[in-house]
C-alpha cells in the first residue's frame, strides 16, 4: 500500500529521523551495536538515494503531500533532479566520515555522537527536500543544532569556542530568515516556495521593493550559511576545530546554503520575476570573486592544515558563487558539476588532516618542521592527490568544474575579471599547498618520531572511497553533466517544478 | 577489435599505468623497477611505430572519444609529423635516461619512486604533443608541471631541491594557468577545440579583435615552460634534481613542450607583427641572456642550463622570424640540440659521479682517468658550439641565415644578425669552458673521490648521442631528411619550403659569420679572467630567485595581513558584518524599486492598552542597556519582554500562544538562572568607546530597519492562504482550535521538525555537560556557595500536594487542546514547571529518588510516538502525518472527540518534559555534589 512517492520523496527524510531516535533509545546496548546500526542505516540511505535519484531521472518533479493537504497550504515535499543530487552526495559523503569517525575511534570520545549523526541527516535530507520556505527554516534549524552539538564533540576548549561563534552567526541569521519569512508571507500570503513564486509574479510594483528587500535578506541568510563574503567568518575556526569525520560531513554545509539559494531565489526571484527577475545575480558574481581572493589569501595564511582546508571550503564556495552569478543555464549546470567535486573533496582532506596530524604527533597539522611519520609514502601521494584536486588542477574533477565554470562565462561581461580572478587566486593556492606539503612531508627531521604511530588503514579506506568517487567523476564527466544540464533546465524553465507542485490536485486543498 | 583504433591513447596512457608497475615492481628488487621502466617505454614505442608508416605517407591519424562533448572536451589524439617526431623524442630519449639512471643512481635512491615518477612524466608529456583536444592538451601540459616538481624534489632532503621544485611549479603553473585562459578563448574563438578546427582557423583568429590577448596568453604559457626571458630563471634551479632528470626534462623533452606548442599553434598565431616582435624578440633576448650567463657559471649542470635557455631561445627566436625555411630551422635545431645536450647533462652527470663534484674550479684533467667520456664530451660540445661536420653546425647556419633574411632590406634589423653572431660567440666560448676546465689541462688534488672511467651502463647512451650528432653532422638528409620533411610539413600545415640540407654551400654570409664566431669564442675564453672580474663587479648580483624569492614571501606577508585585519577570530566583528550586511541588502532590495515606504491601508486607533505596553517595552529595553553589566538583573528585566509579547498575543485573541509565550518564559528563566550561577555575575567592562558608539549606531540603525520593514507591510493589504486553514479546521483536521490544527496537522510536520530541534538541543546539551568539570563547584565565580539552607518546609509540603493538581491540569490542557486552547507543547511545559517546581523546593537528590524516568528514553519515546503517528497512515495509502478523527465513549469523561493527531501530539509533550528535565537536571547536577556529598553521584547521572 505504501506508494512509490512514499520511497523515493519521503523515505530519505524518515530514514535518519527514525535512525536518529533509534540509536537516542539504543543508548544503553553498548557502542558496538550501534555503530552496527548506524552503519546499516547509511547503507540503506544510500541505496534509498540512488532510488530518489533514478526515479528523479525517470519520473521528472515528484510531490508528496504531508498530511494529505495540498500545497499551498500543507507542506509539500518536492524531489526533483537537484535534490536528487544533493541527497546521493550528502549520503555519500556521511557513509566515508562515518566510516572514518567509528574506525579512528572519534565516535566514542562523546556522547551521542550517532544518533546526533543522523539527525544531521536529517536535518540535511529535509532542507534539500522541502518545497515549503517556513519548513525550510525548520530543517535549518535541525541542521544548525545537530551541527553544534557535532561540532562541540569531543569537547575542549578552542572547539567550545569556535562552536559558540559558530551558533551565535547562525543563530542571528535564523533571526533574519524569520524577518524575511515575515515580510515575504506579509506581502504575499503563502509559504510554499512555488506559491510564491507565482504570487511574485504577480505582485505589483508598488509592493515590489518589499519582496526584493525581503529577496536580499533571504541571500543573506543563504549567505551566511554557504559562507559567502563578508558573512564567513564563522567558517574557518568552526571547520578546522570540529573532529575530523565532523568536518568532513560539514563539507556538505555550505552547499546547504548555496542549494537554497538555487531552489528559493531561483525559483522565485528567476524569470517569472519579470523585468526584475534575477536581480540578486550581479551581487553573486561579485561577492564571490571578493570571497576566492579572500578566500585564496586566508589559504596562503593559514598556520596549520586544517585551517589551510577550511579556507579551501570557503574557495570551492566562491566559485559556486561565481558560477551561479554568471546566470545561464549552462553555468549552473558547471556550477552543479563542481558543487558534486567540492562536497566531496574537501570531505576526503578533512580525514586526510586527521591522519596526517596523527602520525606526525606533537607537531600536529601545524607548519612547523616534525619528524618523517609511518606510512609517509602513501600519506604524501594521497596529499598531492587531494591538494592538486582541490586547488582545481587537471586531472581531476576540480579542474573539470573550473574548465566548465570558465567556458561558460565566455559570454559574460565579467569575463575577464572572473577569468583572471580565478586563474590568479589558484597560483596563490597552488604556491601555497606546495609549500604545505613540502614542509609536511619532505623538511622532516632525520631522526625517527619517539613514539611512531601506525597508520590507521581501515580509517584510510574512507578516504580512498571519497577519492573514488572523484576519479569516478572525472571518467564519467560526460554522463554527469548530461545529467546536471538536465538539472539546470530544469531549475531555469521552473514552471515544471510550478505546475508539479501547485497543479497536482484539482480538488485544491479538500482531503479526499 | 582492431587495437590500431585505439593505439595512441595506450601509448600515453601506458607509462601511467606503468608507473604502478615499476613501483611494485621495485619491492621485489629495485633493479626490477628500471627494467620494468625500459620495458614499458619499449612497449609504449611498439604501440606507436604501427602508425609511423602511415604518418610518413603523409597522413594525420585522429583518434577520438567524446568526454564532455556539450562542453567541446574530447578525449581526442593526434599523429602526425609533428606530434610523431616529439612522441619518438620523449620515447626514445626516455629510453637511454631509464638506461643511464639505473646506473647513476646510488644504492640510498628510491629507485621505484624515481622510475615511477620519471613514466609518469613520459605520459604527461606524450599527452601534450599527442592530444587533439588543446583543453586535453592543456591537462597533460599541467600533469608535466606536477611530475616535474615530484622530479626536481627527489632529493627531498636537500633544501635547494624543495625550493627548486617548488619555484618551477610556480612558474610553470603560472604558465600553465594563462596557457588555459588563452586556449578558452581560441577555442571560443573558432567554436571548437579541436586542433583539427583550430589550425584551418588562422584567418579567423588573426583578425579577431580578441587575437593579441590569445596571443599573449599562449605565449606567457610556453615561455614560462620553456624557460624564456623573463621566465627563465627557474631552470637553473631545477638543476637541483638527479642529472637523469635535468637531462630528460630540462634539456630535451619538458622545457621544449613550450616549443613544440608555438610550432603546433604556428600555422593559427604566426603572420602577425604582434607575433615577430614578441616571439622573435624574447627568443633573442633569452638567446643572449642565456648564452651570457652560461659562460660564468662554475656549476657544470648550472653552465648546461643556462647554455639550455640560450638554445631555446634560439629556437623561439626561430620561430618569432615567421618565415617557413626558419621554422624548417627551428625544428632540426630541436633535433640536434636534444642529441647533444641530453649527451652533455649526462656526462655532466657522469663526471659528478666519479669525482663527487660538478665545480669546475675543483675539477681538471679527467682525461686521463675517464678517456672515452672525455672523447665524448669533445664531441658533443663541439656540436653545441657549431663545429662543422658535427650536427649543431647545420642548424646554427640555418639559424644564421634566417637572421640574415629577416633583416633583408631594413636597416635596423641589421641587428638581428648581428645579436645572432654575438650569441654564437658566446656559446663557443662555454662550449670550450666545458671541455677545457673539465677533461684538459692539470688534474686537480682536491676531487673527493678518485674518477674512474664511467660505467658502461651510463657511456652506451652517450655514444648512442654522440653517434647521432656525427651521423646528422655528415650525412643530414640521409639521417633525418624524410623525417624533417613531415615535422615541418605537419607544423606549418602547408606545402614544404625549398631547402637542402647539406653539409656544404659554399662560401656565403653565413658560413663566414660561424667562422667568425668559433674564432672570437676561442678569444673570449682566452681573455676571460678580465671578463669574469667586469662580470663580478656590476652583473653577479642581479639574482633573479631573490626576486622571486621576495615576490613570494611579499605575496604571504600581504595574504597574513589581510586575512588577519579581516578574520579576527571576534564574535562581535562577525556579527557586526552579518547585520550591515542585511540592513545594506535590505536597503538596497527596497530601493531598487521606487515606491512609497508606507502603504495606502489605514491604521487601527492606538488604545491605551497597547500604548502602555509598547512604551512599557521601550522603557524596559533601556533599563537594560544600562543595566545589562548584571546578567541576574538583566535577566529579570528580559522577562518583561516575554510578559508583554504574552498580552500582545492575548490582544490578538491567540491564547494558544499567549499560554505557549507564557510557559517558556517561565521554563528558560528557570533554566538561565541555574546556568548563571556558573558564570562570573558581572560581564566585563567595555573601555573601548569607538565601537560603543559604532554599535549605538548599527543598532539604531537595525532597529529602524525593521520597524520600517515591518510598517511598510502592515500597511498594506494581506490576503494569505490562512482562510483555507480557519475553514479547513473542522472538516479536515477535526479540531475547532485552528492553532492547534496547524500545529499538528496542516503543518504537523513543521512541529516535528521543531520538536526534533527541542530533543538534539537536549542530546548535545547532556553530551556537553557529561564531560564538563566545571573547577569549582561548591562555589560560584564571586565565591558564593551554594546555600546551605535546608529547603523550605511549607514550600516542599506544598509542592507535594500540588504536583498531582499540576500534572492533572497537563493532561486537560492536552486533551482539550484540538478544540480549545492548550495542546501537548503546552501541557509538556506545564508538567516540566510541576516537576521543576518539585526539584526547586525538595532538592534534586530528593526527587531524583523519586522521579526514576530516564530522560533519554522519554525523548526518544516522544520522538518515535510522534513519528509512528505519522507513519500509520502511510500503511493505508495515505501520506505521512494524514489524521483521521473518531469519537469515542470514556467513563466518566463522557464522549470524547478524537483526531488521530492526538498521537502526534502525545509525542510533543512527552519530548518537551523530557528535554526540559533533562537540561535542569544536567545543570543542576553541576552543582548537586555540594548540595549532598552523601549522595551517590553514580546515581544521578544515570538518571539524566
Amino acid at each position: 500500500m505504501i506508494s512509490a512517492s512514499s520511497i523515493s520523496v519521503f523515505l530519505p527524510v524518515l530514514l535518519p529521523l527514525l535512525g536518529g531516535i533509534i540509536l537516542l533509545l539504543s543508548r544503553f546496548v553498548g557502542t558496538k551495536i550501534q555503530q552496527k546500526i548506524s552503519m546499516a542505516l547509511l547503507i540503506i540511505l544510500v541505496a534509498t538515494t540512488i532510488n530518489s535519484l533514478q526515479s528523479a531521472i525517470q519520473n521528472g518533479v515528484q510531490v508528496y503531500e504531508l498530511g494529505n493537504w495540498v500545497a499551498p497550504f500543507g507542506i509539500v515535499l518536492v524531489l526533483d533532479g537537484l535534490s536528487a543530487m544533493m541527497l546521493l552526495a550528502t549520503s555519500l559523503l556521511a557513509i566515508a566520515a562515518l566510516w572514518y569517525a567509528i574506525s579512528s575511534k572519534i565516535d566514542i570520545k562523546g556522547a551521542g555522537f550517532h544518533a546526533l549523526f543522523q539527525f544531521q541527516l536529517f536535518g540535511l535530507n529535509g532542507a534539500f527536500l522541502t518545497g515549503d520556505l517556513f519548513n525550510l527554516f525548520v530543517f535549518f534549524e535541525i541542521l544548525l543544532i545537530a551541527s553544534y552539538g557535532l561540532l562541540v564533540h569531543g569537547g575542549g576548549k578552542e572547539r567550545t569556542r569556535a562552536g559558540l561563534q559558530f551558533v551565535v552567526i547562525n543563530l542571528i541569521g535564523s533571526a533574519i530568515f524569520l524577518f524575511a519569512v515575515g515580510g515575504l508571507y506579509g506581502m504575499l500570503g503563502t509559504l510554499n516556495i512555488a506559491d510564491l513564486s507565482v504570487k511574485a509574479a504577480e505582485i505589483s510594483s508598488v509592493d515590489r521593493g518589499l519582496v526584493m528587500a525581503a529577496g536580499f535578506l533571504l541571500l543573506v541568510v543563504f549567505g551566511v550559511k554557504s559562507a559567502m563574503f563578508p558573512l564567513y567568518l564563522w567558517l574557518p575556526k568552526a571547520y578546522s576545530e570540529a573532529s575530523a569525520p565532523v568536518a568532513a560531513l560539514f563539507a556538505i554545509m555550505t552547499k546547504v546554503g548555496i542549494y537554497s539559494i538555487i531552489r528559493v531565489h531561483g525559483t522565485i526571484f528567476g524569470d517569472s520575476f519579470g523585468e526584475y527577475g534575477f536581480f540578486y545575480m550581479p551581487i553573486l558574481l561579485v561577492l564571490g570573486m571578493v570571497t576566492l581572493v579572500m578566500g585564496a589569501l586566508g589559504v596562503a595564511a593559514s598556520k596549520r592544515l586544517g585551517e589551510q582546508v577550511s579556507y579551501l571550503v570557503l574557495v570551492s564556495v566562491s566559485i559556486l558563487l561565481i558560477g551561479l552569478g554568471i546566470n545561464t543555464e549552462e553555468s549552473l549546470s558547471a556550477t552543479l558539476y563542481y558543487m558534486l567535486h567540492s562536497i566531496i573533496m574537501p570531505g576526503a582532506f578533512f580525514l586526510l588532516v586527521h591522519m596526517i596530524s596523527i602520525g606526525r604527533g606533537e607537531q600536529k597539522d601545524i607548519f612547523v618542521q616534525g619528524v618523517s611519520m609511518q606510512g609517509k609514502i602513501l600519506l604524501g601521494s594521497t596529499f598531492m592527490v587531494c591538494a592538486v584536486a582541490l586547488t582545481g588542477m587537471p586531472p581531476f574533477s576540480g579542474f573539470i568544474g573550473k574548465f566548465l565554470i570558465l567556458s561558460s562565462a565566455l559570454g559574460s561581461d565579467l569575463f575577464w575579471w572572473v577569468l583572471s580572478v580565478v586563474l590568479i587566486t589558484g597560483l596563490i593556492i597552488i604556491i601555497s599547498l606546495a609549500r604545505s606539503g613540502s614542509l609536511i612531508f619532505y623538511n622532516v627531521k632525520d631522526i625517527e618520531s619517539s613514539s611512531p604511530v601506525t597508520m590507521n588503514i581501515k580509517a584510510y579506506l574512507s578516504i580512498v572511497f571519497l577519492l573514488s568517487l572523484i576519479i569516478a567523476l572525472v571518467i564519467f564527466a560526460g554522463n554527469v553533466v548530461e545529467f546536471t544540464d538536465m538539472v539546470s533546465s530544469q531549475i531555469y524553465n521552473s514552471s515544471g517544478y510550478i505546475d508539479a507542485v501547485l497543479g497536482t490536485d484539482t480538488l485544491k486543498g479538500v482531503r479526499q | 577489435m582492431d587495437i590500431m583504433l585505439f593505439s595512441l591513447p595506450i601509448v600515453v596512457l601506458l607509462p601511467f599505468f606503468g608507473a604502478i608497475v615499476v613501483a611494485l615492481a621495485s619491492i621485489a628488487n629495485r633493479i626490477y623497477a628500471a627494467w620494468s621502466a625500459i620495458g614499458i617505454t619499449v612497449l609504449s614505442i611498439a604501440c606507436l611505430s604501427p602508425l609511423a608508416a602511415r604518418v610518413f605517407d603523409g597522413e594525420t591519424i585522429i583518434q577520438s572519444w567524446a568526454w564532455i562533448e556539450r562542453a567541446g572536451l574530447f578525449f581526442a589524439f593526434r599523429l602526425d609529423g609533428l606530434s610523431m617526431f616529439f612522441a619518438l623524442l620523449i620515447l626514445g630519449i626516455g629510453f637511454l635516461v631509464i638506461l643511464y639512471g639505473r646506473y647513476y643512481l646510488s644504492s640510498k635512491d628510491h629507485m621505484g619512486r624515481f622510475f615511477a615518477y620519471i613514466l609518469m612524466f613520459m605520459g604527461s608529456m606524450l599527452g601534450v604533443v599527442l592530444s587533439e583536444n588543446v583543453i586535453l592538451l592543456v591537462i597533460f601540459w599541467e600533469l608535466t608541471s606536477l611530475t616535474s616538481f615530484l622530479l626536481i624534489s627527489f632529493w627531498q632532503h636537500k633544501n635547494e631541491a624543495r625550493e627548486g621544485a617548488r619555484m618551477s611549479l610556480g612558474v610553470t603553473a603560472a604558465g600553465g594557468l594563462a596557457l588555459l585562459g588563452g586556449v578558452l578563448i581560441l577555442g571560443h574563438i573558432v567554436g571548437s577545440y579541436e586542433l583539427s578546427e583550430i589550425l584551418k582557423s588562422g584567418d579567423i583568429v588573426r583578425e579577431h579583435p580578441l587575437y593579441l590577448t590569445t596571443l599573449i596568453l599562449i605565449l606567457i604559457g610556453a615561455f614560462a615552460k620553456s624557460a624564456q626571458f623573463p621566465f627563465h630563471f627557474w631552470l637553473p634551479h631545477a638543476m637541483a634534481a638527479p642529472t637523469p632528470v635535468s637531462a630528460y626534462l630540462h634539456s630535451a623533452t619538458m622545457v621544449k613542450a613550450g616549443i613544440f606548442l608555438l610550432a603546433r599553434l604556428f600555422p593559427v598565431l604566426s603572420g602577425t607583427q604582434e607575433w615577430l616582435w614578441i616571439v622573435g624578440g624574447i627568443g633573442m633576448t633569452t638567446l643572449l641572456i642565456g648564452a651570457y650567463t652560461a659562460m660564468f657559471k662554475t656549476d657544470l649542470k648550472g653552465l648546461l642550463a643556462y647554455s639550455t635557455v640560450s638554445h631555446l631561445g634560439l629556437i623561439t627566436a626561430l620561430l618569432g622570424f615567421g618565415s617557413k625555411l626558419a621554422v624548417v630551422a627551428a625544428l632540426f635545431h630541436i633535433m640536434n640540440h636534444a642529441a647533444f645536450k641530453a649527451a652533455l647533462f649526462m656526462i655532466a652527470g657522469a663526471v659528478d659521479h666519479e669525482t663527487g663534484t660538478r665545480d669546475t674550479r675543483k675539477l681538471g684533467g679527467l682525461i686521463k682517468y675517464m678517456p672515452i667520456t672525455a672523447i665524448l664530451a669533445f664531441i658533443t660540445s663541439a656540436a653545441m658550439a657549431g663545429v662543422p661536420m658535427l650536427n649543431g653546425f647545420l642548424s646554427k647556419e640555418m639559424f644564421l641565415t634566417e637572421s640574415l633574411a629577416v633583416s633583408e632590406g631594413l636597416l635596423w634589423a641589421s641587428i638581428v644578425p648581428i645579436l645572432a653572431t654575438i650569441g654564437s660567440i658566446l656559446a663557443v666560448a662555454y662550449s670550450i669552458k666545458f671541455v677545457k676546465e673539465v677533461f684538459l689541462g692539470e688534474a686537480s688534488k682536491d676531487i673527493p673521490k678518485i674518477p674512474h672511467e664511467t660505467p658502461y651502463g651510463m657511456l652506451v647512451p652517450i655514444g648512442i648521442f654522440a653517434t647521432i650528432c656525427i651521423a646528422v653532422g655528415l650525412f643530414p638528409a640521409f639521417m633525418v631528411g624524410d623525417l624533417l620533411g613531415i615535422v615541418v610539413a605537419s607544423s606549418l600545415q602547408a606545402t614544404l619550403p625549398k631547402y637542402e640540407l647539406a653539409l656544404w654551400h659554399g662560401v656565403n654570409l653565413p658560413l663566414m659569420m660561424s667562422m667568425t664566431a668559433l674564432i672570437v669564442g676561442a678569444v673570449v675564453y682566452a681573455s676571460r679572467t678580465r671578463l669574469y672580474r667586469l662580470h663580478q663587479r656590476y652583473i653577479e648580483s642581479i639574482n633573479a630567485k631573490q626576486y622571486y624569492d621576495m615576490l613570494i614571501d611579499e605575496l604571504f606577508a600581504l595574504s597574513i595581513y589581510i586575512s588577519r585585519k579581516f578574520d579576527k577570530g571576534s564574535l562581535q566583528h562577525a556579527s557586526v558584518w552579518v547585520i550591515v550586511s542585511s540592513i545594506a541588502l535590505g536597503t538596497i532590495g527596497f530601493c531598487m524599486i521606487e515606491a512609497p515606504l508606507i502603504g495606502d491601508r489605514s491604521m487601527l486607533d492606538l488604545d491605551l492598552v497597547t500604548l502602555l505596553m509598547g512604551v512599557g517595552l521601550i522603557f524596559v529595553s533601556l533599563i537594560m542597556i544600562v543595566i545589562h553589566r548584571q546578567r541576574i538583573v538583566s535577566l529579570v528585566v528580559v522577562g518583561f519582554v516575554g510578559l508583554a509579547i504574552s498580552l500582545g498575543f492575548v490582544k490578538f485573541s491567540a491564547p494558544d500562544l499567549a499560554l505557549t509565550q507564557l510557559s517558556v518564559e517561565i521554563v528558560t528563566i528557570i533554566l538561565l538562572l541555574l546556568a548563571l550561577y556558573f558564570i562570573p555575575k558581572n560581564t566585563p567592562i567595555e573601555h573601548n568607546k569607538k565601537r560603543i558608539y559604532r554599535d549605538i549606531f548599527i543598532s539604531l540603525l537595525s532597529g529602524a530597519g525593521i520597524t520600517a520593514f515591518t510598517m511598510a507591510i502592515l500597511t498594506r493589504d494581506f490576503s494569505s492562504i490562512s482562510n483555507f486553514f480557519l475553514e479547513q479546521s473542522v472538516p479536515g483536521g477535526g479540531g475547532t482550535n485552528v492553532v492547534n490544527v496547524i500545529l499538528v496537522d496542516f503543518r504537523g510536520f513543521d512541529t516535528l521538525g521543531e520538536i526534533s530541534v527541542l530533543a538534539i538541543a537536549g542530546l548535545g546539551i547532556f553530551a556537553m555537560l557529561k564531560g564538563m568539570r566545571l573547577p569549582e563547584y561548591t562555589k560560584n565565580c564571586s565565591g558564593l556557595s551554594w546555600s546551605d539552607d535546608p529547603h523550605p518546609m511549607i514550600m516542599s509540603t506544598l509542592s507535594r500536594v500540588l504536583f498531582p493538581l499540576m500534572l492533572m491540569f497537563a493532561v486537560f490542557i492536552f486533551m482539550r487542546g484540538h478544540n480549545l486552547p492548550g495542546g501537548g507543547f503546552i501541557a509538556g511545559l506545564i508538567a516540566s514547571i510541576a516537576i521543576t517546581v518539585q526539584y526547586l523546593a525538595n532538592g534534586i537528590s530528593w526527587t531524583q529518588a523519586r522521579l526514576k524516568a530516564n530522560m533519554h528514553m522519554m525523548i526518544g519515546f516522544g520522538l518515535l510516538i510522534a513519528t509512528l503517528a505519522g507513519i500509520g497512515s502511510m500503511f493505508v495509502g495515505y501520506p505521512f502525518l494524514t489524521s483521521t478523527v473518531g469519537h469515542f465513549d470514556l467513563p466518566i469523561v463522557g464522549n470524547i472527540h478524537v483526531a488521530s493527531a492526538i498521537a502526534f501530539d502525545l509525542g510533543v509533550f512527552l519530548v518537551v518534559v523530557g528535554v526540559t528535565l533533562m537540561i535542569l537536571v544536567g545543570i543542576g547536577k553541576l552543582g548537586a555534589v555540594a548540595e549532598s556529598k552523601s549522595l551517590d553521584n553514580k546515581e544521578i547521572e544515570e538518571g539524566a
